[in-house]
């Protein structure tokens, strides 16, 4: 490969200098465009969030705003914004729960389903595949307005369901009268999260496990039959097969597709406007939502510009982690 | 598309019409445990389905009952009708449905074009080139890609927002047209499409680009004649991926358009919802949601095995 690779390089690095260009010719339209389109807004973003960029300063003759420094920075952190509600803290930490709790049923789910599908001699394989890859193909704005719908407390899908289950139970129709959307008061007095966490956790759970599936299908497939065959020689049983096997052999296509649910979930900002809008009283605000809120609602662009730095900050923490991570199991391929 | 089908079949197995030979050597599954699969396996498929089932009898729902009272599979005297008020008037906004899905279809073609057309070079640089810079380049790249764009949406707001042509007795505004949110949308297209197109490009053999230079091509003609022309497959998924994102965005399109002229086709279903619902039966929404879904899930569905395969070799790639 190397002396093939140096022929063609030859040939593309040349002597002239016209051809050691020649990569930065193929990368000048991109270039431009990300330069006008998105570095420059990233950096003009940078001086917005030092000043207090509002409604007023929108008119292209307007006067410039005022220069702020840090305070914007510091109103976040310190969660001195005069609009109810609104933590930053608190914010960060759901935005994390909510990813982790949702990654790792997904992940969970995945595994089991496409262990359970993979089962020889199991019957109607192609149809269940089908019927699984339904949540991937429809666009996400379409199912969380669905859901939205569909958790309504009176006219909802889900708790019409519940009532025709309960009847066969003999359940009094009354307990399913779930609000699920709008419930302040926690279900579970102990536990901080509410009714809408759970619808939201439910339609993602529906929305993502899929996915895992797919990739844990593929990874199952390339495990050498010889290996359960080894281990059932040495007397170790289905479960032990599952645990020593299975498991360790999925892990380097989990944990990339894990990192990739990290980064989607924590940023899943359709799902969560529209199914409970980030409500109530802002229990289920994610960091983005509340970016959303804060330049459409509250129209605080300077300050929105800041916060917007943070998500920016964060995001990059998040991806340094878990490439980290992902090194770091790089070794365990097997 | 046979050249991405086998370069990429570690996915694959999920739609292989054959599976693995059987690991225990043709041993049969206990008709106790088959049973228990089946139970498990048709539980989740009931849930997967129940949304679906639910917002398809819906939108057959022939009455103008502003709310579904009870659960059924098939409404009595099931018809079209939902379907063809949604396509006359959607919202209470004096909007056609053809307007708002012509608005739709260019804003997310014009988007996957553009995004395709302009980062197909970059990514066979990527690919296949060497040069200084490369690693910084390409790491700004992937800084940019896991950006969401409401994270700029701020700053592109205003910027957009300067740029006013005066045009006839009226003033153009960049921001409060569909060109503005498609160049808003680009800004976060353009880097997936990039990434996206490298991950293809690599696993064409560089064999054959090398065979073509061996012969006497020039590398232009080498990418022009050789990789072009394979990548045509990967560039439809690229661009279809990009047309999908852009067909559901609703962000930055409610940010920045004001004229129901321009609106969207997600928008209007934003105005069926919630606390705008107030008098739109929900059998219309229902027959929006379909209406929106369908084209481009339909596609997807065509596409899923490029497509997935595409991702999952992303991820499994790290």
């Amino acid at each position: 490969m190397a002396t093939t690779e140096s022929a063609f390089q030859a040939a593309a690095g040349g002597k002239r200098l016209t051809k050691r260009l020649s990569p930065y010719l193929y990368l000048l339209p991109a270039l431009l465009v990300m330069v006008v389109i998105t570095f420059y807004p990233m950096g003009f973003q940078a001086y917005m969030s030092l000043t207090d960029y509002g409604i007023k300063n929108l008119r292209f003759d307007a006067p410039l705003p005022d220069f702020l420094a840090l305070k914007n920075y510091i109103r976040i952190a310190t969660t001195d914004l005069g609009l109810s509600n609104f933590d930053f803290w608190k914010m960060l930490g759901f935005n994390l729960w909510w990813t982790f709790s949702n990654v790792i049923v997904h992940v969970s789910m995945g595994i089991v389903i496409a262990v359970a599908l993979n089962t020889e001699g199991l019957w109607f394989k192609r149809i269940y595949r089908a019927i699984f890859i339904v949540p991937i193909i429809i666009p996400q704005i379409i199912i969380a307005n669905v859901f939205r719908n569909m958790f309504d407390p009176d006219y909802g899908a889900i708790n019409q369901g519940l009532t025709l289950l309960g009847q066969l139970l003999r359940i009094s129709p009354e307990l399913f009268q779930i609000r699920w959307i709008d419930q302040v008061d926690f279900p579970i007095s102990w536990l901080p999260l509410t009714l809408s966490y759970f619808a939201l956790l439910i339609t993602n759970v529906w929305l993502g496990w899929p996915f895992m599936t797919i990739v844990a299908t593929g990874a199952l497939q390339s495990i050498p039959r010889e290996l359960y065959e080894a281990a059932e020689i040495d007397g170790a049983s289905g479960p032990q097969q599952f645990w020593r096997v299975t498991l360790p052999l999925l892990r380097p296509a989990m944990v990339p597709a894990a990192v990739y649910g990290i980064v989607v979930t924590f940023n899943l900002f359709t799902l969560i406007y529209f199914l409970s809008g980030g409500g109530p009283i802002r229990r289920t605000e994610i960091l983005l939502t509340a970016a959303f809120r804060l330049i459409n609602e509250q129209r605080l662009y300077g300050l929105a510009a800041a916060f917007s730095v943070y998500i920016f900050l964060i995001l990059l923490g998040l991806t340094l982690l878990t490439n980290y991570i992902t090194r770091a199991t790089e070794s365990y391929d097997v | 598309m046979s050249e991405l089908a086998t370069s990429r079949s570690r996915s694959g197995a999920w739609f292989s019409r054959f599976s693995r030979p059987s690991r225990g050597g043709g041993r049969r599954l206990p008709l106790l445990q088959q049973l228990l699969l089946q139970l498990v396996l048709g539980l989740v498929a009931l849930t997967v389905l129940y949304p679906v089932l639910w917002i398809l009898s819906l939108s057959f729902d022939p009455t103008d009952n502003l709310r579904p009272t009870e659960l059924r599979l098939i409404p009595p005297g099931a018809s079209v009708r939902a379907y063809e008020k949604v396509i006359e008037q959607p919202t209470p906004n004096p909007v056609s449905f053809a307007r708002l899905a012509f608005n739709s279809l260019r804003l997310s073609g014009g988007v996957a074009l553009a995004s395709v057309a302009v980062a197909v070079t970059a990514a066979y640089a990527f690919s296949r080139l060497r040069f200084k810079g490369r690693q910084v380049l390409m790491l700004m790249v992937l800084t940019v890609l896991m950006l969401p764009s409401i994270a700029t949406l701020a700053a592109l707001f205003v910027l957009l927002n300067r740029v006013q042509i005066p045009i006839g007795d009226g003033l153009f505004n960049l921001r409060n047209s569909l060109w503005g949110v498609g160049l808003a949308v680009l800004s976060t297209q353009l880097p997936f499409a990039i990434w996206n197109l490298k991950g293809y490009l690599d696993t064409i053999p560089r064999e054959l680009e090398e065979a073509a230079v061996i012969d006497g091509c020039t590398v232009n003609q080498a990418f022009l004649r050789v990789t072009l022309p394979l990548s045509v497959p990967a560039l439809a998924v690229t661009g279809f991926l990009g047309f999908m994102s852009t067909w559901s965005e609703f962000a930055i399109s409610w940010q920045f358009l004001t004229n129901p002229q321009d609106f969207t086709l997600t928008m209007s279903l934003y105005n069926m919802v919630g606390q705008y619902a107030g008098s739109v039966p929900w059998s219309r929404f229902a027959a929006m949601a379909i209406l929106i879904a369908l084209p481009v899930s339909a596609v997807y569905l065509y596409l899923q095995k490029y497509i997935l395969s595409g991702l999952t070799i992303g991820s499994v790639k790290g």
